[in-house]
C-alpha cells in the first residue's frame, strides 16, 4: 500500500515539471527583451587617454580634464547617430542646468561634426574624436548616444544608454549631484 | 540649357552627398602577418559577440564597432598577450555577454550544476531499479 502509494504521486512528478518550465517559457515571453548590453565599469576609473578635437570649435579631451574635481557628463555620439539629434535639446537644458558635458565623437570627420553642431546646437565644453571605438570599449558602451556620469576624480558613477529624453533629466542632475 | 545645367549641379552635389566614412581601423580587415598570431586572433573573434548586432562573432560582423573590436583583438594579440587576457579585459567591460565562451561564475553555474545533478539522479534511479530487478528475480511493480 505505502509503496504503490508513493509511486502513484511521483509519477506525476515529472509533468508538473514539464508544465512548471511550460509556464515559465510562456510567461519570459511576454516579457520585453533588455537589449541593453550594461557596463560593468561603474565604479571603476576612466582610462588614461587623450583624445584629439574632433571639430575646430572645441578643444579636445584627455583624462586630466575628469580630474579636476567637478562631475561632468561624458556624452558618447557621433553626427551620423539620429538618436544623438533627438538627445540634443535634453543636453541643452542639462548645460542650461549648469551640467557640464564632454563630447567623444565616435568614428566621426571634423566637417560632419561641425554640421551636427551648427544644426542642432552645441552643448559640450569640450569634444574628442574617437575614431577607433577605444574610449567606448575601455568605457563598456556598446552604442550610441550613451551618457556616464563622472564624479570629480574621474570614476564611472552611472551610465545612461540611449537617447537622454526628457524625463531622464532630473535624474541625471540628481546623480551628477550625488557624484559631489 | 536645363539638361547642361541639371548636369552641372549634378556634378557639384555628388561630392557633397556622397558621405565617405571614417575608414575602418586598420586591422578590421587585415590580417596580422605571422599566420600563427592570427590563427589565435581570429579563433579568439569566432568567441566573441559584437556588442551591435548580438547574434553574431566579432569575426562574423560587418558592424564598424565589430570591426573596432577585431582591431584590438589583433593589435593585442601581436603585442604579446593571450587570447585569455584579451577576453578577460572585454568581459571586465561588457559581462559575461561579451562572450560566447561559457565560463563558470557566480551566475551561471547553475547551467553547470543542474545537468550534472540530474544525471547523478537518472544514475541512482536506475542503480535502484535494476538492484532490485536483481533480487526479486522479475521486474518491480
Amino acid at each position: 500500500m505505502t509503496s504503490s502509494s508513493s509511486n502513484r504521486i511521483w509519477i506525476w512528478v515529472p509533468l508538473v515539471l514539464f508544465v512548471g518550465i511550460a509556464a515559465l517559457a510562456a510567461f519570459m515571453l511576454t516579457q520585453p527583451k533588455d537589449e541593453f548590453v550594461k557596463s560593468q565599469m561603474i565604479g571603476k576609473p576612466l582610462p588614461e587617454f587623450a583624445l584629439r578635437a574632433a571639430t575646430q570649435d572645441r578643444p579636445g579631451v584627455t583624462i586630466e580634464h575628469f580630474r579636476d574635481g567637478k562631475p561632468k557628463l561624458l556624452n558618447v555620439w557621433a553626427s551620423w547617430c539620429l538618436p544623438c539629434i533627438a538627445e540634443a535639446p535634453q543636453l541643452e537644458e542639462l548645460r542650461a542646468s549648469g551640467a557640464e558635458s564632454i563630447g567623444v565623437a565616435i568614428r566621426d570627420r571634423p566637417a560632419d561634426v561641425a554640421g551636427f553642431l551648427a544644426r542642432h546646437g552645441n552643448p559640450y565644453s569640450r569634444i574628442g574624436a574617437d575614431d577607433r571605438s577605444e574610449i567606448q570599449l575601455e568605457l563598456g558602451s556598446s552604442g550610441v548616444p550613451e551618457t556616464f556620469v563622472i564624479d570629480g576624480e574621474g570614476i564611472i558613477r552611472h551610465q545612461h544608454i540611449g537617447d537622454i529624453r526628457e524625463s531622464d533629466v532630473s535624474a541625471l542632475l540628481q546623480q551628477l549631484s550625488d557624484a559631489r | 540649357m536645363i539638361r547642361v545645367l541639371a548636369f552641372a549641379i549634378a556634378l557639384i552635389a555628388s561630392p557633397l552627398f556622397a558621405q565617405s566614412a571614417v575608414p575602418p581601423a586598420p586591422y578590421a580587415y587585415t590580417q596580422l602577418d605571422d599566420p600563427a598570431l592570427e590563427a589565435e586572433a581570429t579563433a579568439l573573434m569566432l568567441t566573441l559577440r559584437c556588442l551591435k548586432c548580438q547574434s553574431q562573432s566579432i569575426a562574423d560582423s560587418d558592424a564598424p564597432m565589430a570591426g573596432d573590436m577585431r582591431h584590438q583583438v589583433r593589435v593585442r594579440i601581436q603585442a604579446g598577450q593571450s587570447p585569455d587576457e584579451i577576453r578577460a579585459w572585454l568581459v571586465e567591460r561588457y559581462g559575461d555577454y561579451v562572450s560566447y565562451q561559457p565560463e563558470v561564475s557566480a551566475t551561471t553555474w547553475p547551467l553547470f550544476a543542474i545537468p550534472t545533478l540530474l544525471l547523478a539522479v537518472v544514475f541512482l534511479v536506475l542503480m535502484r531499479r535494476l538492484g532490485r530487478v536483481r533480487t526479486d528475480g522479475g521486474v518491480a511493480q
